[in-house]
């Protein structure tokens, strides 16, 4: 269990996101251990697999009962040694799958929160390159309730962004849309994924979308680690699901 | 016939004034404990609750009476804060303050706890991923958000202290110009033979004070709700 986890972790020792931890839901245990070299990961599997509970522990909403979680070299979580770094200070960006964007704040305010909360000097370029990047120049001036799901989506990714998180993750980013909405905005996570460089953590529990968005795959069921692999572990788990 | 006597005058500005200071004042303390009746669960927090609401329940004369004997000018409260502050309640229009305030305090509180309730906490954990933490997730997502509750809390604060009879004139007594609000200015006058005119006068100058209040809020807590759902 936990031991056996640690047992794996020099082995992880360069790794830019290694996780191990270990929840109690009510009848539902979680215990997965996994790392991430980087680029974009896929957390992939059936829905109640325990995907987003895995990264709202990564994001420091949900706390692991025993576990360990280092980000780039940080520790941001050792239950053995009473560290939990909070949410606030881990710097890690959340797309949450409804969005979540303060409806009482425009959409330029959404944006550019996360620089007024860390008090940055606001960057212009910066902010017009994540503008751009997600097409939403013509939202700024409106607030998030005059917005479609699609234009909603976009705009969380764009102010997950715009805090500078050294890791980004999208907690089924597509799911609350509609087929014709999710063809046009995976173009728009397969710029982010190739242009913004930050490493991602992509949740989902489709494999085409997995597919087109992701390079390596951490595959959860019944909140344990399955399979770790590249995107050729898709086709055995839909071999599996066939068979 | 709206010509009002000078005292009646002095009546209504002093109502006002008790009023918007007694809402003013109770809504910092108001917004902290509806906010912990509505958010944390901690021992004693039923005791709280019970006593935030109490002058809600209490014969207004009982809590007048309470206030006369804690924060009186020779109570223990009241002289402490003589000797040591400078604040005297007996008897001065601050005293007819904290009566308003204390008796339309459940109110506040209620009205603002409901609107905290009612917050999408998952809105202030997106806020904690973008860095904010305890207070400025509070100060720029809690707050804004339970804006409308904080103005219907003030209201009906406000309006609550404008009405307020009992509390205050066992409390502060009914001495023109100190502490003769216009319910006290009301019933004064129609102890007298003939006052019945006057009387009628302050009736009506309440009930424009009322109204205009309760469209103002209106239009305050509808402009804040637009502001939250687009527009």
């Amino acid at each position: 269990m936990a031991l056996e986890a640690r047992n794996c972790a020099p082995a992880w020792g360069i790794a830019m996101l290694v996780v191990q931890v270990e929840k109690q839901l009510g009848e539902f245990a979680i215990n997965a251990s996994f790392a991430s070299e980087g680029g974009t990961t896929a957390l992939f599997g059936p829905s109640g697999a325990g995907k987003t509970s895995v990264i709202n522990m990564i994001a420091g909403l949900m706390k692991p009962d025993r576990g360990r979680i280092v980000l780039d070299g940080e520790v941001l979580l050792e239950t053995a040694a009473y560290i939990d770094v909070p949410v606030f200070r881990r710097r890690i960006g959340y797309v949450f799958q409804e969005g979540r964007l303060f409806p009482h704040l425009t959409v330029k305010h959404n944006l550019d929160y996360g620089r007024w909360i860390a008090g940055h000097v606001a960057n212009p370029a910066a902010f017009n390159h994540v503008v751009e990047l997600l097409n939403i120049g013509h939202l700024l001036d409106r607030r998030p309730g005059k917005l479609s799901g699609g234009e909603r989506q976009r705009v969380a990714v764009g102010r997950a962004l715009l805090m500078r998180p050294r890791l980004l993750l999208l907690d089924e980013p597509l799911a609350s849309l509609d087929a014709t909405r999710k063809r046009g905005i995976l173009p728009y996570l397969e710029r982010l994924r190739d242009e913004a460089r930050v490493p991602i953590i992509y949740v989902s529990h489709n494999a085409a979308e997995v597919r087109r968005i992701a390079s390596s795959v951490v595959q959860l069921v019944d909140g344990r680690v399955a399979a770790t692999g590249g995107i050729d572990l898709l086709d055995a788990a839909q071999a599996d699901m066939l068979a | 016939m709206f010509e009002l006597s000078p005292q009646d005058w002095t009546a209504v500005q002093l109502s006002l004034r008790v009023a918007a200071v007694s809402t003013l004042v109770a809504l910092p303390l108001g917004i902290t404990i509806a906010t912990l009746l509505a958010r944390k669960s901690f021992w004693g927090k039923s005791i709280i609750d019970a006593a935030v609401h109490l002058p809600l329940v209490l014969p207004p004369v009982a809590t007048g009476y309470l206030l006369l004997i804690s924060f009186g000018r020779k109570a223990p409260i009241g002289a402490f804060l003589a000797d040591h502050f400078g604040i005297v309640f007996s008897f001065r229009w601050t005293g007819a303050a904290l009566a308003c305030g204390v008796m339309a305090f459940p109110l506040m509180v209620r009205a603002i706890r409901l609107s905290v309730e009612s917050i999408d906490r998952r809105l202030e954990d997106a806020a904690a991923t973008l860095g904010a933490n305890r207070m400025w997730t509070f100060v720029t997502v809690t707050l804004p958000l339970a804006l409308p509750g904080i103005i219907a809390g003030m209201m009906l604060a406000f309006a609550r202290a404008l009405g307020e009879f009992g509390a205050t004139i066992t409390f502060v007594s009914n001495i023109p110009g100190e502490t003769q609000t216009i319910s006290a200015a009301i019933y004064t006058l129609l102890q007298v033979p003939g006052g019945d005119t006057a009387a009628l006068k302050l009736v009506a100058v309440s009930i424009i004070i009322s109204f205009a209040a309760l469209v103002a809020s209106e239009w305050l807590s509808r402009r804040a709700t637009a502001r939250l759902h687009g527009a």
